[in-house]
């Protein structure tokens, strides 16, 4: 702040009144008065009304966000129906049951007391599987499981543009009513992110629809490059094995069964191997997708240590205590990229370093590990698009 | 429902084209008035041109805002390639994706040795903007 003398700023003030009056008068003569008025209105105007008119700024910004998202959930629920008329060839319209499905909801269990939460998280997820695709067979018939899966993540793509649209209306519509420019703020802030959120998943539409590779899989294309050419078994519900030898050493390859749009449950898988070599496990390395930050490059493959599988944190759960039990370490591998990355199509770099983790893992298990050792390899995600 | 709904997102609103037209014509006006006044009437003259073009840019802004606007609904779905191959004599082929392609599905035999060719990578390719990185 800049401190005058008490003349000093006097002085200023009428120089400014001064060149106010030189600056209005010079141009528009004996009219001047009209623009001193309005400057002077101006002012008082956003003096008084400065908060109320930022509110509309913000209203408006928030309107023209939300007309996207409306294109977007509508869009999302035509590919939604198209898709089952082609692929499910049902009897009546579906529009009706997609509709009910898009209003799906899913009510998380009591953590006030946090013991055994995991287990009722599973239980609630599982029901909630079960019943998507109860659904899907219903709405679509002629489908087969990997179009059915393929259906269920479309429908559970457009329920999620459904959900973001009525969040942001809600907080819209509750700041237009009210009036507070706290309760606009909070959603004008976090609107370019859920915009972005938003967008993804309406890219991802079209993948899930086509059955197209998304850039989630990266984990899944991983371990099926591994498991290619070797017999597999089933090893948990929607998750498969293979018994692979590399390097000298004998790797189980787990991955969710694909090429329908399923994550799969590796938690189980992994437990099941652990428990059937009763805890023999040298190492377990897992491979998935991983959001990146901005500036890192798309299909950087970085290590670590830890699980890493993303979800709701049941399979997370259940990998760490296994793990825990007979004190097996645990490795990752990841490849960056962005939430629009993952949802959409994969991109080419993150096919191309498929092929660089695979070399990763080849590096940690040398490493790592013994000749003769049997490790775990785990390709977490979602495997649409992807055999084995 | 649907359409009617999915058709009032991507429609520009009449009135406000409306607003728009009215307020260029205006500025127009004005304008053509201010050559006119300017050798009787400077200062009023001074006005109208003053008056043209804040209507003037002001409505061209709001019809380019509104076009924009228009242009940034579409979703953007770039091509996306399917690449298959031959394990015995490695003759690759790439063509558009196709419904039903899945990595390792065996596909149609290979023109070269007949052998079945198998779809080995399914992607599309993003063209990254050519923003200088700094950092």
């Amino acid at each position: 702040m800049i401190v005058f003398p008490k003349g000093e700023f006097v002085n200023t003030l009428a120089t400014m009144a001064a060149l106010q009056n030189q600056i209005v008068q010079e141009p528009f003569g004996e009219y001047s008065w009209i623009l001193n008025i309005l400057i002077y209105a101006f002012f008082f105007v956003f003096m008084f009304y400065g908060q109320k008119i930022n509110t509309y700024i913000m209203l408006r910004e928030v309107e023209g966000s939300l007309y996207k998202l409306k294109y977007l959930k509508d869009e999302g629920r035509k590919t939604a129906i198209e898709t089952i008329k082609e692929i499910g060839k049902p009897q009546t319209d579906p529009s009706a049951r997609v509709d009910r499905f898009l209003e799906y909801f899913t009510i998380t269990p009591q953590s006030l007391d946090p013991a055994g939460v995991v287990w009722k998280l599973e239980h609630i997820l599982d029901v909630r599987d079960t019943r998507f695709k109860d659904d899907v067979k219903l709405i679509a018939p002629a489908a087969d499981k990997t179009q059915a899966n393929n259906l269920e993540n479309t429908l559970e793509a457009a329920m999620a543009l459904n959900y973001i649209y009525k969040v942001i209306r809600h907080f819209y519509l509750l700041g237009k009513k009210t009036l507070s420019l706290y309760i606009i703020m909070q959603i004008q802030m976090i609107l370019p992110l859920v915009m972005r959120e938003a967008e993804a998943y309406a890219s991802a539409l079209k993948a899930f629809a086509y059955g197209q590779p998304i850039g989630d899989g990266a984990g899944a294309l991983v371990a099926a490059k591994l498991t290619h050419g070797y017999p597999t078994r089933k090893i948990a519900k929607d998750c498969i094995t293979a018994t692979v030898p590399i390097e000298g050493r004998t790797a189980y390859v787990v991955k969710a069964e694909g090429p329908g749009g399923n994550v799969g449950k590796p938690g189980d898988g992994i437990k099941t191997i652990i428990e059937e070599n009763e805890g023999r496990i040298a190492t377990i390395i897992m491979v998935d997708a991983a959001l990146k930050l901005e500036g890192e490059q798309v299909g950087e493959v970085a290590e670590g240590v830890g699980a890493a599988i993303g979800g709701p944190g049941v399979d997370q759960f259940k990998i760490e205590e296994s793990t825990l039990k007979y004190r097996i370490p645990i490795n990752a591998v990841i490849i960056r990229e962005d939430i629009g990355d993952a949802v959409s199509p994969m991109r080419k770099e993150i096919v191309d370093a498929a092929d660089k983790a695979i070399e990763r893992i080849k590096q940690v298990i040398l490493e790592k590990t013994k000749e003769g050792d049997k490790i775990i390899i785990a390709g977490v995600g979602n495997t649409i698009g992807i055999g084995q | 429902m649907n359409k009617a709904s999915s058709s009032t997102t991507t429609k520009i609103s009449s009135f406000v084209l409306l607003v728009i037209f009215i307020t260029l014509a205006l500025s127009l006006t004005a304008l053509i008035l201010a050559t006119y006044t300017f050798s009787q009437d400077g200062i009023a003259a001074y006005y109208l041109l003053l008056i043209g073009f804040l209507g003037a840019a002001l409505s061209t802004y709001v019809l380019l805002q509104t076009r924009k606007k228009l242009k940034r609904l579409g979703i953007k779905t770039p091509p996306i390639t399917t690449t298959v191959e031959c394990r015995k004599c490695g003759f690759k082929s790439i063509r558009e994706f196709q419904r039903g392609d899945y990595i390792f599905k065996e596909v149609e035999p290979c023109q070269k040795c007949n052998e079945n060719m198998l779809i080995t990578t399914i992607y599309k390719e993003v063209e990254e903007k050519g923003e200088k990185r700094l950092f």
